[in-house]
């Protein structure tokens, strides 16, 4: 996805003049059915909730009141700080930074041995990687539901196979979820740390092994500060979508430990009705994604400059 | 001998490899041997049988499927079409049109959609729907299916564009042709396994969407994904393990042919492309 | 190009055409796996409608998608009890006359005037039922006519329960089980209910309506709250369970197809509730969900397995509680204590 930006190659002048005309559907779509969406959110989000659902238009903080202060069962008392939400999204935090790390001890050296491979077979390989990322993330959700459920075929061949006693149990806890997760987004990971390898010049590592660094210290003194542009990509990739994720957590999650995205879902499909304050946890959501990729782009900067 | 040895190598790396490969296959695997389980109970094996992909074609439901499935490929068609024009059009703004106003803010928001968490947009998107009154139906789900399809159609056209010099567009251009013909007989042809390529990937990140559509169809309105999750929160049953084979078998036929669009004519130049 | 350009053009053509036929349509809002597609099928065949079905999962969910907009999309929907009054209350429910509903005679004489709805000017009964939970016996061989299953359980169910994701049932079955009245205003009462579904939520694995039949077939879980017909469709599919008519008490319910307001198709919505009404037809619903409908004369068409069916014969002398709509300051209370319980 690097260098596609503005900056990235020549800038031709063919239709010069002509930029504006053909940028406009663009901008129209996604200037009327995102930008001005998420604008409505961000005011539905100070809007009253109306008894039983819907919405009043009268200003209000409520939403985001009811998200950061608990003023008790019956609304009278002393606001203290409302841990719940802030847990919940401390729990969609630490998913996604699990899922995130499982990604990477896997995906690098994924990564790593695929892009050390010769140029004809590295095709092959990547293609295998990314294939699972086109299959529906629904129908690989419930894959993985089914195989690692308690009378699921990995629990049965283990039983069979007589190598445990009593079923696995990880379906509904948050091994499952993190599972879900990694499995969702693991080729996020492998291709940028690809790319990234595929560029490091080996010179380097024989420069370290001529001075005697032992393989291990060429990997984590010379390698991974050069490919590290790759790998914080990687992460940002994988944990982005984990952190608003819905699927993972509803169906191997056992919807009972709520991460952002089930808590946003429940406020507009499920019974709580709550506009405003599902319209308010989605913007506390964004702002997080966005101050991630802000800090990111800042970072890129700063090293490309 | 230790004095060379092959820095490229690390041990262990290739059975990582292989291991990452068995955690993304091995469930989708699975799900397929078991769709042609002959046994009604979804763990017990009773032998092969294609009885399960009868029920999906002539079965009870088939009805409700097909109508899902019909749903799913007119809007990714419809999305896919809609999304390859603009960002066709965008990509040669981007590219070929040298600078003007707003070029380097248009890339952020050719991106956003893929930036914005699926959930946001979805929220968003609903909202905005109900604030104007607009009633949600078919017309609602392609119109948000075409906003998340344009960057995925983006990027494969505009690697595909950056890797052509504009040499030949000059060229067509010198010799009287109009900006238009340029485009049309010179660019455009070139520009082909990109096309088909975006269209391709943009047609799958359609057909597989399920979170923004569960919150902007309409009455009445399913497509495959929210059809298979409404039938699966009551229990995984061998007819939906069917169904997923065979939209697992469109998905891999679909990336194969857009790989093979993206190689399509870049034999000769060792660009990137396609490769997303 | 040309061929992406017929392409778009068969597109236009195709998604008009099905804004054409919009005659002759029907569009049902309808709980999960509650209706045979058979039944459908003979409705849409005997006079030529096209009919859609939309699934909800919890009356709350109803209501939520009724107020964001889906009212005037759908014909008719299927609310429980105290729904089907809290619709009236909210306007969103159309009335219908006798004439127009030429079956109503059939309707059994407890269920001809209720509370929620008088005269049965808005809704036709559908099928009733009790809700309560079913045990897995392989698991747990003790004495299950008790809440303590669900809210104290003994040590081979903990962490092994579904609950179901309905806040107006569950909380409503706590109360059963702390011998608190239904919209209670008291603060004690109001906290000890909050207090005991946060303690017990450490014992249960999984919050879940739809999938609390297959939780058990499978199990994933070896309790769950269950709605009886459903705990016996879970039994029939091979699960050891028994469901329990617990001693504290358990809630039953009476879903009634309502004729909504706004409907799009509204003569084939009052024809559709018609077909309803006739003893055939209701006896296929019972069939096919289990649970016993509000129909006289549906004996004859009944499957023989009902008649002694524990789930659908419950003991003499139990505690039935119908749950009820609360005052607006209650309910907010309710709501807290559900999103405190969920979150």
């Amino acid at each position: 996805m690097a260098g596609l930006g503005p900056t990235g190659g020549r800038a031709a002048r063919t239709y010069a003049g002509r930029g504006p005309l053909l940028i406009l559907p663009a901008w129209v779509i996604i200037g009327i059915f995102l930008v001005l969406p998420i604008l409505i959110m961000a005011t539905y989000s100070f809007l009253t909730k109306e008894f039983r659902g819907g919405v009043i238009w009268e200003p209000t903080l409520a939403a985001y009141d009811q998200f950061f202060f608990d003023r008790g069962l019956f609304g009278d008392e002393q606001p203290k700080i409302e841990w719940t939400y802030i847990l919940i999204f401390w729990r969609s935090i630490w998913q996604a930074g699990l899922a995130t790390l499982l990604c990477l001890l896997i995906g690098f050296p994924t990564a790593w041995f695929i892009a050390t491979r010769p140029a004809h077979s590295r095709t092959v390989w990547l293609f295998l990687i990314t294939v699972p990322y086109w299959v529906n993330l629904l129908i690989r959700t419930i894959s993985m539901k089914f195989l690692i459920r308690d009378n699921g075929p990995m629990n049965q061949w283990l039983l069979n196979a007589g190598l445990i006693d009593e079923p696995i149990h990880i379906i509904n806890t948050n091994l499952a979820v993190q599972l879900g997760l990694f499995y969702s987004y693991l080729p996020f990971m492998v291709l940028p740390i690809y790319a990234a390898v595929e560029r490091y010049n080996f010179a380097l590592s024989e420069a370290a092994a001529d001075l005697y660094a032992s393989r291990w210290v060429t990997l984590t003194q010379v390698i991974i500060p050069v490919v590290k542009p790759g790998i914080i990509a990687g992460c940002i990739l994988v944990f982005v979508p984990s952190l608003g994720a819905f699927l993972a957590p509803d169906l191997l999650g056992g919807a009972k430990n709520f991460m952002i995205g089930s808590l946003i879902e429940e406020q507009f499909k499920g019974a709580a009705g709550n506009w405003p304050f599902g319209a308010a946890a989605a913007m506390i959501l964004l702002s997080m994604v966005l101050i991630v990729l802000i800090v990111y782009a800042r970072n890129q900067d700063r090293e490309s400059a | 001998m230790a004095r060379k040895p092959d820095l490229r190598r690390f041990p262990g790396f290739l059975a990582v490899t292989l291991l990452c490969l068995f955690l993304l296959y091995a469930p989708l695997v699975i799900v397929a041997i078991y769709s042609f389980n002959d046994s009604p109970s979804i763990t017990l094996w009773g032998g092969v049988s294609l009885r399960w992909y009868e029920d999906v074609f002539w079965g009870l439901e088939a009805d409700k499927f097909k109508r899902a499935a019909i749903n799913s490929l007119t809007i990714a068609a419809a999305a896919a079409t809609t999304a390859t024009v603009i960002a066709t059009m965008a990509a040669t703004a981007m590219l070929r049109a040298g600078q003007f106003r707003g070029r380097s803010f248009s890339f952020g928001l050719i991106s956003l959609p893929l930036m914005v968490p699926e959930i946001v947009t979805a929220v968003a998107t609903l909202i905005f729907f109900s604030a104007i009154g607009f009633q949600t139906g078919i017309l609602s789900i392609l119109i948000a299916h075409i906003v998340f399809c344009i960057p995925f159609a983006y990027l494969p056209i505009a690697a595909r564009m950056e890797g052509i010099e504009d040499v030949y567009e000059q060229a067509a251009q010198d010799l009287y042709a109009t900006k238009w013909q340029a485009f049309r007989l010179i660019l455009l042809p070139l520009m082909t396994p990109g096309i088909v390529s975006g269209f391709l990937l943009a047609f799958i990140i359609s057909l597989d969407d399920f979170i923004i559509t569960n919150f902007v169809k309409g009455a009445g309105v399913e497509t495959l994904p929210t059809a298979i999750f409404g039938a699966v929160k009551q229990g995984i049953k061998p007819n939906i393990m069917a169904i997923s084979t065979l939209l697992l078998m469109v998905s891999i036929t679909f990336v194969t042919l857009s790989y093979f669009a993206g190689r399509m004519g870049q034999n000769r130049k060792s660009n990137p492309t396609g490769e997303t | 190009m040309k061929t992406l350009k017929t392409a778009a053009s068969a597109l236009a053509l195709s998604l008009m055409a099905s804004v054409a036929t919009a005659e002759g349509k029907l569009s049902i809002y309808h709980w999960f796996e509650y209706i045979p597609q058979e039944l459908l099928d003979k409705f849409a065949a005997e006079y030529d409608v096209e009919v859609t079905l939309d699934t909800y999962d919890s009356n709350e969910a109803l209501l939520a998608a009724l107020k964001a907009g889906k009212l005037g999309q759908y014909d008719v929907a299927v609310p429980g009890d105290y729904m089907v009054e809290i619709l009236g209350n909210e306007g969103m429910l159309d009335t219908f006359t006798d004439d127009e509903m030429p079956n109503k005679g059939n309707i059994l004489p407890q269920w001809a005037d209720v509370s929620f709805d008088p005269g049965r000017k808005s809704s036709i009964p559908y099928q009733w039922g009790s809700t309560s939970f079913s045990v897995n016996r392989d698991v747990y061989s003790g004495n299950i006519q008790t809440t303590d299953i669900i809210f104290n359980p003994p040590e081979e169910l903990k962490g092994k329960i579904n609950v179901l994701d309905t806040a107006g049932e569950t909380l409503t079955f706590a109360s059963l089980h702390l011998g608190i009245p239904q919209c209670s205003t008291d603060r004690e009462q109001l906290k000890a209910l909050n207090d005991l579904v946060q303690n017990a939520k450490a014992n249960w694995a999984s919050f879940g309506s739809d999938v609390a039949k297959d939780v058990l077939v499978s199990g994933d879980a070896a309790a769950g709250m269950i709605w009886n017909g459903f705990g016996m469709k879970a039994r029939e599919e091979g699960a050891n369970i028994e469901y329990a008519y617990p001693d504290q008490g358990y809630i039953v319910w009476m879903d009634n197809v309502v004729l909504l307001k706004d409907a799009p198709n509204r003569d084939n919505a009052l024809k559709f509730m018609n077909f309803l009404l006739e003893p055939e037809n209701a006896a296929a619903v019972t069939n096919y969900a289990r649970y016993t409908a509000g129909v006289a004369g549906v004996e004859p068409f009944l499957d023989e397995a009902l008649k002694t069916a524990p789930e659908l014969n419950p003991p003499a002398g139990g505690n039935p509680q119908f749950v009820q709509a609360c005052p607006e300051e209650v309910q907010k209370v309710y709501d807290t204590i559900w999103t405190n319980l969920k979150k």
